[in-house]
């Protein structure tokens, strides 16, 4: 039984001596490729008044140069149609107005720079407060309501205001799109997509053909995390409409610098919040707007809001709360999915109040999350049970044993009273989060599966691979559902001709939905199989074949058991919740607010692991780039003329080595079988990511370590060593004001 | 460019023929079907296209070096040997680092891997390693996937290569020989003497070395270089030496090369280059590169500054002598004629006793200063006897904190000394707000850095 085995991910040996072929590899392999280059705007918010192409025909190497006036079907890269694939009106910074193909990319490159725009800049709007003080909004406005919020009962009640920042995915490969047109007019699309099925829909309404006429494929991704989930389609369709007019293979592949200023990232939010615990501590009510920053068209701005509202709560009780969700609009990326969706934000909006008012409250921070878990029998504020509620403390508790938090927590102290310039702290955080699309039509997938005469197994699915280790989970539940070692087993690339109507590879459901199709169509043909005599399973399959038994299956899996009324934001939209707990410890340095991740500590709950290699793996990776987007990532726009300021590998700074926890240790949460899920394993690609709050609260509580020992710290995210420091500047302020409140 | 040179590529020639001078060494391989290499951002910072390449070493006739191949021009790979990740091993046969790299979970999506798999094969491979993996080998790479943690153990797991190994055999032999180019767009003489007559009779060169700030010019800002001259390899300017009033470094040598030679020669030097880049980019920057762009950001010139470092200017008119302090006039600009090439620079000894190098930055490997502080001080009978500090990204050039440095002067070295120049050093400059940092954080971190290092430096110097 290879499930539940680690090993190694099923392309590691490719990937490690450089023969894992990506979508722009691919390139290399066709004859007669065009490059495409885009015309991209130099504003924010403009008009095209005049568009003239005829320059870039004097390019030498210049082939065509795709407009409107090209689109057979329509003109629209987006499922809400509000994202013109050629617009008129610009609306961000590096908006396409057109896509020049070239015989090299140096020639479309130049051809892209001679074409001439006319524009009439318009005002633009940046900035998230902005948006709101303009009334700058899109989509439909949410609403997450239990109880009523009555802050007249309640002992303290604090309120606050916290503007975040988004994240850039940068997934080591670019966008990127090859398409070509086959002998019978089919459309062939390799994309660089989560969602191959979606960019097939795209594709095909650009090209005004139906779906059955364009094939999408997608080898694996160099990294998605959500950004290929929608943002490739319109590329995609680009390089489709090319190749349908040139007959020719083209190719689009977007720089570094044109995927950062081109395409979506993780949503900035602010936060408006008011707050009521009891005297002890309790939670008892919360009122809070969300305002997310959408960028400039709706994209998957609203489940991403859904889900935040969703997540509003993390792992605690809040009896009465009201949480308003609105989408703004901004002059900026069409901002989109990003690991988490919308989860980290909300959660960051709890886990920030908690962090401010545990000193404000007297109650250490450990505390004050810990006693408002929530409990066996309680509901979230949209009515979900919270199943298996235990595990919360059940992993709190693990999670203090393996950090070996009391001792530790002594030896924190001894070092602070005996370094002026550096302080440490410990902090531990929880994370519960919802698995399944709130989007319930999403939760289902579907699995080809051909056994062959010779007894060999191909299968394929609808997910896709990202570096996630789905495909290696496929292969290791295919091999176990039919009893055979896993290289008997082999798996070919997605593609929308084998496997139809599939969902996004999002939601960190990769795993539970087609690896429900997979185990579906290995056991149809067991079942068939059944009495089939023969001593192997080579004979048995021969034996079969020669009774005309059907060796061939289609997996289909549904999710059971969930709603969601998303208008009512009311239902039970998750078919489990993933719980997990970190400690992490930082120091901090009074001088430059530089810090350091001394150990990180972490209890994840993955269910029954199908693969505990790849497992840890997402858990570690995860919490990386968390701690990224909450300490390192600095997504800067210029606040007048929209440009992307840190857009660029120079300038955008992903954790690297440095970042690196010096002491990382992961673990399981022990006894932690989920029923109905296949294998009893549970998701894990977006659940880790936000267990990087461990982090920013430990850098809260050091900083706040510089102060008279209980100091409240508002600390802004990305906690950057520059913000860090000013945090400390603050904290040691305050401590001189108390010295004075102290003498007076 | 017109040339019938090859590259030895994984063992086997590979002509040159219609390269252009913005052809990048990522652009030939993968022309060629080597694929492994991958462009990840192309401006050096993500080392997803990192190959190895045959050089003149250190510790051993050649060595194994990581460089990115993003950047560097292809022409200048003439007459080279290098080695991708598909010449290390194959799925059916993996090389030692492919094997810990693959079986720890290593990859994820496994885009950027065979840039890490020739980073770290690198440091396998370099010869005075002993049984210690640097980290600081794998500084020039990113992954978005793994959090590092497989990473580290992977390189942390290997043990020696074995004698018998190909490539270890071939670092005992003598490093490739770089024979004349001059013909074209890409001109590579053999002696500086054919460089700087080049330089003198025409204005259409680009003097490229390290290539590290040219690639990136190149790749990203659509620069056209009409031709380029090559001079990184010029023995004449590949000189190191250590005489009883100077260090004499080459202005060829790359930040790798002369860190190495260096040891702790030049303790504030030692304390900088480890923090300049990444491996990676220190590989292939040279020193010379550095001040020729004469960049107000780089990490280098903040240190020549406070070490009272001189440069070598050559052109075919003969060679003059320029205190760095002289040398920067204005932003991107220098004393420095058209014609001229930063031969060597010269570092007075003995060397300043009490030195700091305060980078802050964002991140702490391979990151671009906010502010660079470097701090160097004498100290006679508890008396400053001498103060010098350079900063970097606080003004449109490299400057000398000579306000603060009066201040220090003659003082007695304590706290309260210490306490009275920090807000003048915190005033020096005329810093900028932008994406990196605030110019408050700046000017602070001014201040901070001189607390710091009384902090640190109080008890060991009195």
């Amino acid at each position: 039984m290879t499930v539940g085995r680690s090993v190694a991910h099923e392309s590691a040996a490719l990937h490690v001596t450089g023969t894992a072929l990506y979508t722009d590899d691919l390139v290399h392999r066709t004859a007669h490729v065009l490059h495409a280059y885009p015309v991209s705007a130099p504003h924010a918010h403009a008009l095209v008044t005049r568009l003239d192409v005829t320059p870039a025909h004097r390019i030498d190497g210049v082939v065509r140069v795709l407009t409107a006036a090209d689109v057979p079907g329509v003109n629209d890269a987006g499922v809400k149609h509000d994202e013109p694939l050629f617009p008129t009106e610009i609306m961000f910074r590096g908006h396409a107005v057109c896509w020049v193909l070239g015989e090299t990319l140096e020639a479309a490159r130049l051809g892209a720079a001679a074409v001439v725009v006319d524009y009439q800049e318009l005002p633009a709007v940046i900035t998230v407060p902005d948006a709101i003080a303009a009334g700058s909004y899109q989509g439909n406005t949410l609403l997450l309501e239990r109880g009523a919020p009555d802050f007249e009962r309640c002992d303290r009640v604090f309120e606050g205001e916290f503007e975040f920042a988004g994240q850039e995915h940068f997934y080591l490969e670019t966008h990127c799109s090859l398409a070509l047109v086959d002998e019978a007019g089919q459309v062939f699309v390799q994309a660089s997509t989560q969602h191959p099925s979606e960019t097939q829909e795209i594709v095909a309404h650009v090209l005004g053909l139906s779906s059955h006429e364009v094939t999408v494929q997608c080898l694996r991704m160099g990294g998605g995390f959500g950004g290929k989930e929608m943002q490739p389609h319109g590329l995609a369709a680009i390089a489709a409409l090319g190749a349908t007019l040139t007959g020719r293979p083209v190719r689009l592949r977007l720089n570094r610098a044109q995927d950062m200023a081109m395409t979506g990232k993780r949503h900035g939010f602010h936060a408006s919040w008011r707050v009521g615990f009891s005297g002890d501590g309790d939670l008892l009510a919360l009122e809070a707007t969300l305002t997310s920053d959408g960028g400039w068209s709706l994209d998957l701005s609203e489940p991403v809001l859904s889900r935040a509202l969703c997540h509003i709560d993390n792992a605690y009780w809040i009896p009465d709360i009201r949480v308003t969700g609105r989408v703004a609009r901004t002059h900026k990326t069409s901002q989109t999915a990003f690991r988490g969706f919308g989860g980290p934000q909300g959660m960051l909006v709890i886990e920030d109040i908690l962090g401010r008012c545990a000193p404000r409250l007297g109650i250490a921070p450990e505390d004050l999350r810990r006693r408002n878990f929530y409990r066996e029998g309680q509901d979230t504020p949209y009515g979900q049970p919270v199943r298996h509620a235990e595990r919360l403390g059940r992993t709190w508790q693990q999670a203090l044993a393996t950090s070996r938090w009391h001792e530790r927590q002594r030896d924190v102290a001894v070092f602070n009273a005996t370094h002026e310039h550096r302080k440490r702290a410990l902090a531990i955080t929880p994370v519960k989060f919802g698995i399944s699309f709130n989007f319930t039509a999403f939760n289902q997938a579907g699995a080809l599966v051909h056994v062959y005469k010779d007894g060999s197994v191909l299968i394929n699915h609808g997910g896709t691979e990202m570096g996630q280790g789905l495909h290696t989970k496929m292969l290791q539940i295919a091999a176990t559902a039919l009893g055979l070692p896993l290289s008997r087993v082999r798996l070919a690339p997605t593609r929308t001709d084998k496997v139809p109507n599939t969902s996004a590879t999002a939601a960190s459901s990769g795993t539970d939905l087609n690896g429900g199709a997979v185990k579906n169509a290995c056991e149809q043909i067991l079942a068939r199989m059944e009495g089939v005599p023969g001593d192997t399973w080579e004979q048995r399959v021969s034996n079969a074949y020669f009774g005309r038994v059907q060796l061939s299956a289609a997996g289909y899996y549904r999710t059971e058991g969930i709603h969601w009324d998303a208008m009512a934001m009311r239902g039970n939209p998750f078919k489990y919740f993933v719980y997990g707990v970190a400690v992490a410890e930082a120091e901090v340095d009074a001088f430059s607010g530089a810090y350091e991740i001394r150990r990180v500590d972490i209890v994840h709950d993955v269910g029954d692991s199908i693969s505990p290699l790849i497992d840890i793996g997402q858990v570690e990776g995860g919490f990386l780039q968390g701690l990224g987007w909450l300490t390192l990532e600095d997504l800067r726009w210029h606040e007048e003329d929209g440009r992307l300021l840190t857009g660029g590998a120079s300038t955008y700074k992903i954790p690297s080595f440095s970042e690196m926890p010096a002491e990382f240790n992961v673990g399981f949460l022990q006894q932690a079988t989920e029923d109905g899920v296949v294998h009893g394993s549970k998701a894990v690609g977006e659940p880790p990511f936000m267990l990087a709050f461990s982090v920013r609260e430990a850098l809260r509580q050091a900083v706040s370590a510089f102060g008279p020992g209980d100091a409240p710290v508002d600390l802004p995210s990305p906690a950057t060593p520059e913000q860090v420091y000013w945090a400390i500047r603050a904290t040691a302020a305050r401590t001189a004001d108390v010295r004075l409140t102290t003498m007076s | 460019m017109h040339t019938t040179r090859n590259v030895t590529v994984n063992g086997g020639p590979v002509p040159l023929t219609g390269v252009a001078p913005h052809t990048s060494a990522l652009d030939l391989l993968r022309s060629q079907g080597l694929l492994g290499a991958k462009e990840g951002c192309a401006e050096g910072e993500c080392g997803a296209c990192a190959v190895l390449v045959a050089r003149p070493g250190v510790a051993a006739e050649t060595e194994w070096t990581a460089i990115n191949a993003c950047l560097v021009p292809a022409a200048d790979l003439a007459d080279q040997e290098v080695r991708t990740v598909e010449g290390l091993g194959t799925p059916g046969d993996l090389h030692p680092v492919q094997a810990e790299l693959a079986g720890r979970g290593g990859s994820q999506c496994g885009y950027c891997t065979p840039g890490f798999v020739c980073s770290m094969a690198a440091e396998y491979y370099r010869p005075d390693r002993g049984e210690h993996f640097d980290l600081h080998a794998l500084s020039g790479n990113l992954c978005r996937c793994t959090g590092y943690r497989p990473i580290r153990d992977a390189a942390q797991a290997l043990g020696q290569p074995p004698a018998a190994d190909a490539l270890v055999a071939r670092c005992a032999q003598a490093p490739p020989t770089l024979s004349s180019l001059e013909q074209g767009a890409f001109l590579r003489p053999v002696t500086l003497e054919a460089a700087l007559r080049l330089l003198a009779e025409r204005d259409d060169l680009t003097v490229v070395a390290g290539s590290t700030d040219l690639g990136v010019d190149v790749n990203l800002k659509g620069f056209r270089p009409a031709a380029l001259l090559s001079i990184a390899h010029l023995d004449e300017l590949r000189t190191f030496s250590v005489s009883g009033e100077a260090v004499e470094i080459g202005a060829a040598l790359t930040l790798s090369e002369a860190e190495r030679r260096l040891g702790d020669t030049v303790p504030l030097l030692s304390r900088l280059i480890p923090q300049f880049a990444s491996r990676l980019i220190r590989n292939s920057a040279t020193f010379g590169g550095s001040l020729g762009t004469a960049s107000p950001i780089g990490d280098l010139a903040p240190v020549l500054l406070a070490l009272d470092a001189t440069l070598v200017l050559a052109s075919a008119r003969g060679t003059r002598e320029v205190p760095v302090r002289d040398y920067f006039t204005g932003y991107r600009t220098s004393v420095r004629s058209r014609d001229e090439i930063i031969a060597a620079l010269r570092i007075p000894l003995p060397a300043p006793a009490h030195v700091a190098f305060q980078k802050i930055a964002k991140r702490k490997f391979d990151d671009i200063s906010s502010v660079a502080v470097a701090i160097a001080i004498d100290v006679e009978g508890g008396v400053v006897s001498r103060a010098r500090i350079g900063l970097g990204g606080i003004a449109a050039t490299p400057i000398r904190a000579l306000a603060t440095e009066a201040t220090l002067i003659d003082r007695p070295w304590n706290r309260e000394t210490i306490e009275a120049a920090a807000p003048v050093l915190a005033g020096e400059g005329t810093p900028m707000s932008d994406h990196r940092a605030s110019s408050a954080y700046r000017s602070a971190m001014l201040g901070e850095a001189l607390r710091r290092f009384g902090a640190e430096e109080m008890l060991e110097v009195s």
